[in-house]
């Protein structure tokens, strides 16, 4: 009898759980600008995961009689100084900065959460913690991600290690903060009085309340990583030439600006789609999870 | 006021020792021996263990790092090698093309993006509200340096209208100046314009949904009177706030903007010292700046106080 009603009840819950997942779920859909972010940033997962089939020409390929050409129709985006295709360049590009975006947001965001949860849970460790995140929070981040690339060296890890250590403490704040309501919330201290364990009331009970800051923060980071990628790239401390990245390849243009504006144009228009995309996803999730801003809009 | 003060003052030290002890601990990270990668693969043992010497690298890591803090309290931030002179004297040399650069993005950012925000607020759901939000959004989501190469390729390469880069000081002459700082300015001070924006419509959104709005309205005031004098003047907390933590985005982009320019700042101090390995340059731009983000921070919350008396009364 009692497994009986225990399943009657689960089916209950899951169906409800699965009304209130459609109800999110078109909510986000009925946001056109959310919808438009999803479109330009599935374009750009798309470019980067067929990118050895969408490139017209091999990335590093040179070919030294056609330097500099304009757009047409052999060179969609032209070619740069060393007659490289910048189309097929641009397509391979996408690679680093997602690989780059994806990683620091997964890195950041378990590395955050887990500082952030167990800030708000031991008291003695909040101090130290949030002031370690204070501290790191003081530097600028393209500054920080300089130092680290400076003192690691030119690599994709190292861009991936040195972004999300600027990172982790935003997401670490974020958490916490979600985390310090959720821990004074009658449910823990009734789980408290059961004798449930912390590691339990912490990952069970308290994680899963915060996660809604946690996706919108981590959509955004997304769209900072790849814009500090670019940066450093650009600036020549990170991603290394010849492999392509969107900021390597910039940097390539700016030098050349006055005889070939194609080489800086596209992959610049690559960063924006990518980065607008994902600032369009981050606000449609904002406005969708966080009631704060839905009260405001109202 | 000046309890609240002193209290604000004692919160920052932890804070600006973590800054020290991670700007000492970065540099650290470095793999295998920092003189080595310093010197490059063409020097002699002597230079190593001369440069070893001069920098202290053969003593353990807490008497170097007292020294070097001990230093840093002296306003002695180390030797560039590279540039054969004292760091603090580098980094004076450099502050004042990105002072310039960064007040005057600030002031551009503050001048466009509040009455944008205020008229996008007032006009909320309209055609102009879209408008403004879209070209908010917009501005987020382009990188600076980005805009920085458009604004060259436009106004300096096909226009001739401003100087493609390069810097004068104000010494010159104002006008020329602003000649050379304002493509700059204005491309550092997009993004950090957009994001005023979005939090002045938004903060001042929430406090237009406040009783004593409606009280206002009810009395009979003019709308502009209840957003300016009522409304605008709390919202304006979120709003100095996130001018205050956008700051560090505005030194960011400074060091890619000034790359891009030409421009001899800060930012430009640090991408060289960063491909020729001047550690100690790294080091020291990057104190500095982290130092000031923290007290440009502390005058912030100071002003919290002044605009309203709430935050100095409260405990």
């Amino acid at each position: 009898m009692d497994i009986a009603a225990n399943a009657i009840l689960k089916k209950k819950t899951n169906f409800l759980e699965s009304i209130r997942r459609n109800i999110v779920v078109r909510r986000f859909m009925s946001n056109r600008l959310a919808v438009t972010g999803c479109a330009l940033l599935t374009i750009i997962f798309l470019m980067a995961i067929f990118a050895p089939l969408l490139a017209t020409q091999p990335p590093l390929e040179m070919k030294v009689t056609d330097r500099l050409k304009a757009p047409s129709a052999a060179y969609w985006f032209g070619t740069d100084e060393f007659g490289r295709d910048v189309y097929s360049r641009v397509v391979h590009g996408s690679r680093i900065s997602i690989s780059v975006g994806l990683s620091v947001v997964v890195i950041s965001s378990v590395l955050g959460l887990v500082l952030g949860l167990y800030s708000a849970y031991y008291r003695h460790l909040d101090n130290l913690i949030m002031r370690v995140v204070d501290g790191l929070m003081a530097f600028p981040a393209v500054l920080l991600a300089i130092a680290i690339m400076a003192a690691l060296g030119p690599k994709v890890e190292n861009v991936i290690i040195s972004i999300s250590v600027v990172y982790i403490p935003t997401v670490a704040r974020t958490v916490r903060s979600a985390a310090l309501v959720v821990r004074e919330q009658t449910y823990i201290e009734a789980i408290q009085a059961l004798g449930g364990k912390p590691w339990r009331i912490i990952w069970r009970h308290i994680a899963p309340n915060c996660m809604s800051p946690l996706i919108v923060q981590a959509t955004f980071i997304f769209a900072y990583a790849v814009i500090i990628e670019a940066s450093l790239s650009f600036l020549g401390a990170g991603t290394p030439p010849p492999q392509p990245s969107w900021g390597n390849i910039l940097s390539d243009g700016r030098t050349l600006i006055r005889q070939a504006w194609w080489i800086m144009v596209f992959p610049g228009i690559a960063i924006v789609m990518t980065v607008l995309g994902l600032n369009l996803i981050g606000d449609g999730l904002r406005d969708l999870l966080d009631p704060h801003t839905n009260k405001a809009k109202s | 006021m000046v309890k609240y003060i002193f209290k604000r003052i004692c919160y920052l030290l932890p804070v600006l020792a973590v800054v020290a002890i991670v700007d000492f601990v970065i540099i650290h990270l470095t793999p295998g021996d920092p003189a080595a990668v310093m010197l490059g693969s063409d020097a002699t043992d002597a230079d190593l263990a001369k440069l070893r010497e001069q920098l202290g690298l053969n003593l353990p890591i807490y008497v170097q790092f007292g020294r070097w803090l001990w230093g840093v309290l002296h306003g002695n931030l180390g030797w560039s090698i590279f540039m054969d002179m004292p760091v603090s004297t580098a980094i004076w040399q450099h502050l004042g093309p990105t002072v310039s650069l960064t007040i005057l993005a600030e002031v551009i950012a503050i001048a466009v993006a509040i009455p944008l925000g205020v008229a996008a607020a007032a006009n909320r759901g309209t055609w102009l509200d879209q408008l403004f939000m879209t070209l908010a959004l917009l501005g987020i989501s382009i990188p600076s340096f980005w805009i920085g190469l458009n604004f060259i390729l436009l106004f300096a390469v096909k226009l001739g209208w401003f100087p493609a880069a390069g810097y004068q000081p104000l010494s010159s002459g104002l006008v020329n100046h602003l000649k050379y700082l304002i493509m700059p300015a204005v491309s550092l001070g997009i993004m950090q314009g957009a994001l005023i924006a979005r939090m002045t419509r938004s903060s001042l959104l929430e406090v237009l949904n406040e009783n004593y709005i409606r009280t206002a309205e009810a009395k009979g005031l003019k709308y502009w009177v209840i957003i300016f004098k009522h409304a605008l003047r709390n919202a304006f907390i979120p709003i100095l706030t996130v001018i205050g933590l956008t700051f560090a985005v505005l030194i960011g982009g400074a060091v890619v903007t000034e790359t891009v320019f030409n421009i001899p700042g800060i930012g430009k101090l640090v991408v060289t010292a960063v491909l020729r390995r001047d550690y100690a340059v790294i080091q020291g731009a990057i104190l500095m700046t982290a130092t000031a983000y923290v007290l440009i921070n502390l005058v912030i919350d100071l002003l919290y106080a002044l605009i309203d008396p709430r935050v100095r009364l409260s405990k």
